[in-house]
């Protein structure tokens, strides 16, 4: 009765689903992404890394979908296998950047004074650089690896979500139930994260739906400019890189395939976005 | 200024409370040296709440009355000034500290705007167990048990509970700002015109509501509202504020019959009031800036139909004029007199 049930939540997602088709589908398409994740490397029908070279740059086919790269691996299986490795870089650097870039936002907007004027200032020197140039900046600094295109993910991503949360936090920070809240016996941290945070989250959560896909984009950039994930490894990006080549002598698929795979992802999570806010926005429901 | 602190056992004594605000700056001389204007919100009030007792606390828009009982809620810090509460000083801890001190379960507030004031995530049976939670550590049946009762003293049905403020009217959430606010008995309820937002009808509801409260619970409360009416009905005593300070305090009896100062005459002229012998008295020209006003004039100075020449060379403090009775002019109003043959 006090926190709202589980049960009536549920219902309302499903009913926000029920009424936008478009949404239901991006839902629907994320799932079939997060089992591709999940499972992907159990479902693939052959070793995403093993080459044949007897096979090499065989068109698509009943016996490989997608076709086959210039070492003769299977693109399909490649293009699933990656789906773990390119969606994780997205949601760890996405879950960094919300949780850091929010928690700033949050004590600048809510606290105001030189906390806010320091954090403000850090997130400006982020902005002023051309972001994926500060990426490229950072993993070519701290080297090629998987947690730094994850760092540098989540550094040009923090601004958005800092600069949201704090003009969220801002306009909120003297509203009628702050002060009633105050009255209430709470102390200021609670009223940031327990009163004020979930009034700025259904925001938030749009945002975080919009940037990962930019995320994968941004991850799947540095690897096909040769900055991020190395070959062999199976990786959106760089198989898009490797087929560029292919493409002048007739392969297309080498490169469509991954970039088909990796556009979709892109174009769900923006579709989610808007979802999303229905299903978390509780002055929308009735 | 000490004349009106009040009995020493008074529930709640204030002294030379003031709260200025900066407003940008002014130019000082002609070198181009600025120092910062200040907004006199409240600009030097005194007066007492005894245990038990009603005082309605009447103004026009943007004379103070909010910011007064936002001070004496201690959700703001004064600039100058004391609070006493039941004996203690509790106008030097920090507003923001005041929310985890002893005290905080003494004094509630209800807000103005209802709607406003309840987390929009928090449905109403959360709202109103929140300070509960905090300032009386309930948890799980009890919490619940408080909750389903406090809602059943202020009228609001059980099955309200589990909705968000967007789902319930205007007079159901007025009952939740109430709900929570005593939900914790308060000794002292400072009521910011609760019923302001609501239509006549749920009005007369809410404060037929707030009365019976009052007397099952012994609260005290100080009642911030621009409706006359509803002050001479539900108050014991009435304190007049004019840009920032009290012109006039008394009795409510008294003052709404013989007001004494100038501006609470106009006030009470301009109450509909069929079959009397008052005439409308209507102040010529707008209020003084609140910004930086000279401390020699009478705030009413320029508006007044008494002003003289010593109106604009001394201002007025707060006198005594009969017992109980105070107020800030040269040229009070003798009704009495004026009334005789």
């Amino acid at each position: 009765m006090i926190s709202g049930t589980l049960d009536g939540n549920l219902r309302h997602a499903l009913y926000v689903l029920g009424e936008n088709p478009v949404t239901a589908a991006a839902f629907a398409l994320f799932l079939l992404f997060a089992l591709l994740a999940t499972f992907g490397p159990a479902l693939v029908p052959y070793d995403p890394l093993a080459s044949n070279t007897a096979q090499a740059l065989n068109a698509p086919s009943i016996s490989h979908w997608f076709g086959t790269d210039q070492l003769g691996r299977d693109i399909f299986s490649r293009v699933v296998v990656a789906t773990r490795l390119d969606l994780g870089i997205a949601i760890a650097a996405v879950a960094l950047a919300f949780s850091v870039g929010t928690l700033l936002g949050l004590i600048g907007g809510y606290w105001g004074g030189w906390a806010d004027r320091i954090i403000g200032r850090i997130v400006d020197t982020i902005m002023a650089f051309p972001l994926f140039v500060l990426a490229m900046g950072i993993v070519a600094g701290l080297g090629n690896s998987v947690a730094n295109i994850i760092y540098a993910t989540a550094i040009i991503n923090l601004p958005i979500y800092a600069r949201l949360s704090r003009a969220e936090a801002n306009i909120r920070c003297n509203a009628g139930f702050i002060e009633a809240a105050r009255l209430c016996g709470n102390g200021e941290v609670r009223i940031a994260l327990g009163q004020l945070f979930p009034n700025i989250l259904p925001l938030m959560a749009v945002q975080v739906s919009l940037t990962l896909g930019y995320a994968i984009l941004n991850a799947a950039g540095l690897s096909f400019i040769g900055l991020g994930v190395r070959p062999p490894t199976a990786e959106w990006g760089i198989m898009v890189a490797e087929g560029a080549s292919n493409i002048v002598s007739g392969e297309w698929w080498v490169a469509l395939f991954p970039g088909l795979v990796l556009m979709t992802a892109v174009f769900c999570f923006n579709l989610i976005g808007d979802g999303l806010r229905d299903i978390v926005d509780p002055v929308r429901r009735t | 200024m000490t004349s009106s602190a009040g009995t020493p056992r008074a529930l709640l004594s204030v002294n030379g409370l003031r709260k200025l605000y900066p407003v940008g700056r002014k130019l000082l001389g002609r070198f181009g040296r600025t120092q910062p204007a200040m907004l006199h919100a409240v600009d030097g009030v005194s007066f007492a709440i005894e245990r038990g007792e009603t005082i309605g606390l009447v103004g026009e828009s943007g004379c103070g009355k909010s910011t007064l009982a936002r001070l004496i809620a201690r959700l703001i810090d004064p600039t100058a000034g004391m609070i006493w509460f039941d004996g203690a000083d509790i106008s030097t801890m920090p507003a923001r500290k005041f929310a985890r001190s002893e005290w905080r379960a003494d004094i509630q507030m209800v807000f103005q705007e209802a709607t406003d004031s309840i987390n929009p995530r928090f449905t109403a049976a959360r709202a109103i167990a929140d300070p509960l939670i905090r300032l009386r550590d309930l948890r799980a049946a009890a919490l619940r048990v408080r909750v389903e009762e406090v809602a059943r003293l202020t009228g609001l049905p059980a099955e309200l509970l589990v909705r968000f403020p967007h789902q319930l009217s205007g007079g159901q959430k007025a009952r939740v700002g109430i709900a929570r606010a005593i939900a914790v008995e308060p000794r002292l309820l400072i009521l910011d015109e609760p019923t302001s937002a609501l239509d006549v009808s749920v009005q007369t509801v809410i404060l037929k509501l707030l009365h019976e409260l009052k007397q099952r619970l012994a609260l005290s409360y100080l009642f911030v509202s621009h409706d006359l009416n509803v002050v001479r009905l539900l108050c014991d005593r009435v304190l007049v504020m004019y840009l920032g300070r009290i012109i006039e305090s008394g009795p409510a009896v008294q003052l709404f019959a013989a007001p004494a100062h100038p501006y609470t005459q106009a006030l009470l002229s301009a109450l509909p009031n069929p079959g009397a012998r008052r005439t409308r008295i209507a102040l010529a020209g707008e209020p003084r800036s609140p910004i930086d006003p000279d401390p020699h004039i009478c705030r009413l100075y320029g508006r007044c139909p008494r002003a003289t020449d010593l109106c604009r060379k001394v201002a007025p403090l707060l006198q005594q004029i009969a017992a109980g009775r105070l107020v800030a002019c040269h040229h009070p109003v003798d009704e009495m007199a004026a009334a005789g043959p």
